[in-house]
């Protein structure tokens, strides 16, 4: 036959309209173009203008339109008919609904507003949902962080004033060497991708530090195959070796840190450790040019990290000595640490003299003048090209606080952290500790709380604890077992409230929150509490409300399911106060809006909430005459003022001349202003301010114009965090608020205020030597993936991955099966090898095994077959010791949930029909998905 | 059987980067978007929520462990789809003409009219790159976006390939590999960019840009030149050396 060519129209109409709006398929916030046709949503890709993605868009993004077509999607409010778990529904109003809410929670709110326990999940609105709690009056309020990233956030924030990822980021367009820690294959995702992506494009190196080298870590130049749990160590052996041959930048740390700072050396002093201050409280340092103690911030003070003070007898040392004294030790020597880690001693050496190299023989300026807090006018921008970023990997550890405050010190310790080619905050941030509220923790029948239930504790008198010394929170948060839990411990919530410790509750309120499968420990354990009843029948946690868009696994627990919208049915905002999408060079914050109408009987859970809190006639949400005071979220969102011209949004408000930014009156056409701008708000850090942005007198003018602060708050970096030393000087006996006396050890040797690394092996684990792991997949974000038919191809089933050592260890081919056995529990589940791991470790995809029943899949679907969760052998307590008590398996300084201590052993099993442990199916109220897909919108 | 043109005016194609592809899946998901939206039938999903799912995707990600003589192993992801070949053999095998490689700019197509599922054309590709529909029953592949890359309804900066414009790595890129001046050419030249399988004789117009060498860190400088020199070897060496340093700033 010979060629012949079909005529072919190359343009087809590609939609009727685009709509801008943000992506929900995980966390990142990237902006998306919604191209629609007939009225539907046809197609989705990256919105080009957006700050976050820029225009491209992960296969999460891309697959959105399969999400939000999903079978699983709720229809309708549901009551509880048979027993909890059982899936049994029926199907009711929305009035009354929120009369039974209301019913529920107007008597507790009377009586005893701590009995409401509300926690989100994934929540993006957590300044909203925490504003909600605060006026209900329950200190009993988190969201997922306490099991997600609290580790690095707080150690962040205590350290620096800040973290990764939302804080803020590499400096993509100068860095010329960039570490990766623990960096799963997201968070965030696509500005990771984009920004390996130029490192790549000029040949900057990247090393990837993980035990698994897959993802970010398969295309990093160098793979750091490291032991988990080891990386503090690793560090401060990076640490050691920097410091003993001078590669650090002196300059930096005597003008931006506290290393000059002296620290109290008497050790009868009640502030032993403390640091000495003058009479207006201002840290103290020697001025070089004096030779005298001098507050730090005083105009053309020369802090000096080498002299000493001594003062009635006494040594005062400045916090440079103690930090060198200790990472000095041969005990962080490379040689020391080596096999520890995994890591060969000559691999550390070459690591930490390539940060040296880089940092310093590559160091560059910029030619930008700016002025610093003490008012010294610098003609150019000190450029260090090394960044770092890192993530769940170190902080899921019980001592991830401790490692993440390891890695803040090294970066500040080459001078990197807000230098150009560094690591930049994203406003809001820098913010230390000392500008975040402090914990609110006291309920007071009737009435609000005094403030919001999270915050920073500086020292045991911002603890949540009772004159009695009990817990006033739920979750135990802010208590002497773990002070710094900024973010909540929602991991705790089920098995307190079960246990009725510290007290009992009434209600608990979750909200996109797997609490019945792979967001809790020990899911079997906690499906028990969640059923389980007392002699006269009724339920230990006596009622359960939830809210999610799917038929998730927990939605079967409830007795009130409040379906909520999919993310293109809906408005929400991302908001400044909270968790925006500002990127270094600009803040920015951004919207979602209904780019569609819901077809069901669904309504947004924030404007549930608006409604739900008018009707408990809470302050914030009625008018003066007890009227509604929003009729919906986007009503809040646009009249909301948190201070006065301050609200949820940046853009677009009102000021005296006009349409003003930052500050400003609300806007009745705010949210129209933000949908014609393509979904997002960005607004520049001018040139001048967009680098050493805590110090720099410029940057500090801006955020204050903007109303980001309203005053400026230059501060030092913390080398030396005091806070921690406040603890651990109660737990030497000083002070009134003293800590039990099984707890001073704990405190005394875990809240060290300079970093410290300590084995995570707990007593009971010997026998287990194997490190077992799970991660999330790029192209799937938890539970939520498993419905969409497009993704699940991908990922539809998770084997366990094995290093190829223990594969020929216990004869094992792909496809075989083991069980695997921790301390708490076992499973049965299929191996398949892999090489590039490291040798003690073991690891699988998180969250791809599904319960027969939920998400609208089929009995026989591989994610209930042969997935598997590994959340079974993860107990949220650790190994009895034998002296009387079960410790918290969790970060001593934050609570965070350390999932990634876990240890296990391996045998080779029988091959099985299915992963074990099987649990029984639950019924469903959306039944299963269609036996065939093949659909075009528009025709 | 069906003739190939003697000659393309342009070879269009892709230039995949596995130095940076990070295996996300994007490519696999942005192109399953648009061309079931899009060119011909869409594509269908079998059992999309039950066990063993399968449906119709012309871009798949592959990854692959390699071993190498010395060093740690590596991983590397591997996007396949249809490579646009010179010599393509599932045009030559097709019984009606149905595929066909363009003049214009060597785009090999189904004319799905005339395609009747004899599947002939997917058992000549050594790529394995085409994937019959099974509920349309139509030979789907590749279509390198033929109704993006012309569309007068899309800005021009969005006239990629649906996977190109997505790919949040960089590691794709579209352009005429038939003008040695092109940047996607340019690109293949620096980076020593290889045929898939040349052995096949299919002479694809596709390219794969291969990894970069790994983990040399520690071979790059010969022996202890490598490693920092220590100032002390005790503190108060170190405060010493210290309090000297910090004379010169």
């Amino acid at each position: 036959m010979t060629h012949r060519q079909p005529p072919l129209d190359t343009s087809p109409p590609v939609s009727d309209e685009v709509r801008k709006t943000t992506c929900y398929m995980c966390a990142c916030r990237c902006g998306i173009d919604a191209h629609m046709k007939d009225g539907k949503v046809a197609y989705i890709d990256g919105n080009r203008d957006h700050p976050i993605n820029k225009g491209v868009l992960c296969a999460k993004g891309s697959a959105g339109i399969m999400q939000h077509n999903s079978p699983a999607r709720l229809r309708a409010p549901l009551k509880r008919v048979g027993p909890r778990g059982s899936g049994e529904f029926v199907e009711i109003t929305w009035d009354e609904a929120l009369q039974i809410a209301t019913d529920w929670l107007a008597p507790i709110r009377e009586k005893n507003p701590e009995k409401l326990a509300f926690f989100t999940g994934r929540d993006q609105s957590q300044s909203f949902t925490g504003y909600w709690a605060q006026q209900f009056g329950t200190p009993n309020y988190a969201a997922h962080g306490g099991f997600c990233s609290v580790n690095m956030a707080t150690a962040g924030i205590y350290t620096m004033g800040g973290s990764f990822w939302e804080f803020g980021s590499p400096d993509w367009d100068r860095t010329r060497l960039l570490m990766l820690f623990g960096v799963a294959e997201d968070h965030d995702s696509n500005p990771i991708k984009m920004g390996l992506a130029k490192l790549k494009e000029r040949g900057a190196r990247i090393i990837g530090v993980n035990p698994v080298r897959s993802g970010y870590n398969a295309v990093a130049d160098e793979w750091v195959g490291i032991t988990p749990g080891t990386d503090g160590l690793f560090i401060l052996a990076l640490v050691h070796e920097l410091l003993r041959a001078g590669r650090i930048d002196l300059d930096y740390l005597s003008r931006w840190t506290n290393a000059p700072v002296l620290v109290n050396g008497d050790p009868k002093s009640p502030e032993y450790g403390l640091f000495l201050r003058n009479e207006d409280g201002r840290e103290l340092v020697i001025d070089r040019n004096t030779g005298r103690p001098a507050p730090f911030d005083q105009p053309g003070v020369r802090p000096d990290l080498a002299a000493t003070y001594r003062k009635a007898g006494i040594s005062h040392r400045p916090v440079m000595h103690h930090l060198a004294t200790r990472y000095l030790s041969p005990d962080y020597a490379p040689e020391a640490v080596a096999e520890r880690c995994g890591i060969p001693a000559p691999r550390i050496r070459a690591i930490a003299a390539e940060l040296a190299r880089v940092a310093f023989d590559e160091a560059f300026t910029l030619e930008r003048e700016w002025t610093d807090f003490r008012g010294e006018t610098h003609k150019t921008m000190q450029g260090r090209p090394v960044s770092f970023h890192a993530m769940r990997g170190i902080g899921a550890h019980a001592n991830g606080f401790q490692t993440c405050r390891a890695l803040h010190v090294l970066q500040i310790l080459l001078g990197s952290v807000e230098a150009p080619g560094g690591f930049r905050f994203k406003p809001p941030y820098p913010k230390p500790a000392e500008a975040h509220a402090r914990p609110h923790s006291f309920a007071t029948p009737g009435a609000p709380l005094d403030g919001p239930a999270l915050g920073y504790p500086q020292g045991p008198e911002d603890l949540a604890l009772y004159d009695d010394g009990s817990p006033a929170r739920i979750d135990k948060a802010f208590t002497w077992e773990n002070p710094l839990s900024a973010h909540g411990l929602m991991h705790m919530v089920i098995s307190n409230a079960h246990a009725g410790d510290p007290y009992k509750i009434n209600t608990l309120f979750m909200f996109m929150a797997n609490m019945a499968w792979n967001s809790s420990m020990n899911t079997a354990g906690v499906i028990e509490m969640l059923t389980d009843t007392d002699v006269t029948g009724d339920y230990l946690i006596p009622r359960i409300i939830y809210s999610d868009a799917y038929y998730s696994e927990m939605v079967a627990y409830a007795d009130l399911v409040l379906p909520d919208t999919t993310y293109l049915e809906r408005f929400d905002c991302i908001s400044l106060l909270d968790r925006p999408i500002s990127e270094p060079d600009a803040a920015a914050d951004a919207i979602r809006w209904p780019v569609v109408e819901p077809d069901r009987d669904v309504r947004g859970f924030q404007s549930v909430l608006c409604d739900l809190g008018a009707r408990l006639g809470l302050p914030g949400f009625v008018n003066a005459d007890g009227s509604a005071k929003y009729a919906d979220y986007a009503d809040y969102i646009t009249n909301h003022e948190r201070r006065p011209g301050i609200g949820p949004l940046a853009g677009w408000r009102l000021g005296n001349k006009g349409l003003s930014h930052g500050r400003g009156a609300p806007n009745a056409a705010q949210l129209d202003s933000y949908m014609n701008n393509g979904g997002f708000f960005a607004t520049p850090v001018p040139p001048d301010a967009q680098y050493f942005k805590p110090w720099n007198n410029a940057y500090q003018d801006w955020a204050v114009e903007l109303g980001l602060s309203d005053a400026p708050q230059p501060y030092l970096f913390q080398l030396y965090v005091e806070p921690l030393r406040r603890f651990q000087l109660a737990a030497e006996g000083h002070g009134d608020l003293q800590p039990p006396d099984h707890l001073r050890a704990q405190i005394r040797e875990r809240l060290d205020p300079l970093p410290i690394w300590y084995d995570t092996l707990a007593e009971g684990q010997e026998g287990y030597p194997l490190h077992a792991l799970t991660q999330r997949p790029m192209a799937m974000y938890h539970s939520w993936g498993g419905q969409n038919p497009w993704l699940r191809q991908i990922h539809g089933y998770n084997p366990l991955y094995l290093p190829t050592k223990l594969m020929r260890e216990h004869d094992l081919r792909d496809g075989d099966w083991v069980h695997v056995t921790s301390p708490h529990a076992r499973i049965t589940v299929p191996v398949m090898e892999m090489a590039a791991l490291n040798d003690t470790t073991i690891w699988t995809w998180n969250a791809i095994g599904k319960r027969k029943g939920a998400w609208a899949l089929k009995d026989n679907a591989p994610e209930a077959t042969r997935g598997f969760l590994l959340n079974h052998l993860i107990h949220e307590l650790l190994p009895e010791r034998g002296d009387g008590l079960r410790w918290a398996n969790s970060d001593p300084v934050t609570g965070q949930a350390a999932w990634f201590d876990l240890r296990v052993r391996i045998e080779k099993a029988a091959p099985q029909g299915e992963s074990q442990p099987v649990l029984p199916p639950v019924a469903s109220p959306v039944g299963p998905g269609p036996d065939e897909l093949a659909w075009k919108m528009g025709q | 059987m069906t003739q190939l043109p003697s000659r393309t005016d342009r070879k269009l194609g892709l230039v995949i980067d596995l130095d940076t592809c990070v295996g996300c899946h994007a490519c696999v998901i942005s192109c399953k978007g648009w061309n079931t939206e899009n060119y011909g039938a869409p594509l269908s999903d079998q059992n999309p929520y039950g066990a063993e799912p399968s449906g119709t995707f012309l871009n798949r990600v592959h990854s692959y462990e390699v071993l190498p003589d010395h060093g740690a192993a590596q991983l590397v992801h591997f996007p396949k789809s249809c490579l646009h070949c010179e010599d393509a053999p599932c045009v030559t095998v097709c019984p009606t003409g149905a595929s066909y490689k363009r003049v214009e700019d060597g785009i090999v197509l189904v004319n799905e009219s005339d395609c009747i599922g004899c599947g002939l054309c997917a058992w000549a590709c050594p790529y394995g790159a085409r994937e019959m529909d099974a509920a349309e029953g139509v030979m789907k592949k590749c279509t390198l976006c033929v109704d993006r890359i012309y569309n007068e309804n899309l800005p021009e900066i969005d006239r990629v390939p649906a996977c190109v414009r997505t790919c949040p790595a960089g590691a794709r890129h579209f352009g005429d590999l038939g003008d040695p001046d092109s940047a996607v050419s340019q690109l293949v030249e620096r980076r020593g960019g290889i045929d898939l399988m040349p052995e096949q004789g299919t002479r694809p117009v596709n390219k794969y840009l291969p990894p970069r060498p790994r983990d040399r860190l520690e071979r790059e400088v010969d022996g202890t030149a490598l490693f920092l020199e220590p100032v002390a070897d005790e503190p108060s060496g170190f405060f010493a050396w210290l309090d000297k340093a910090l004379e010169k700033i």
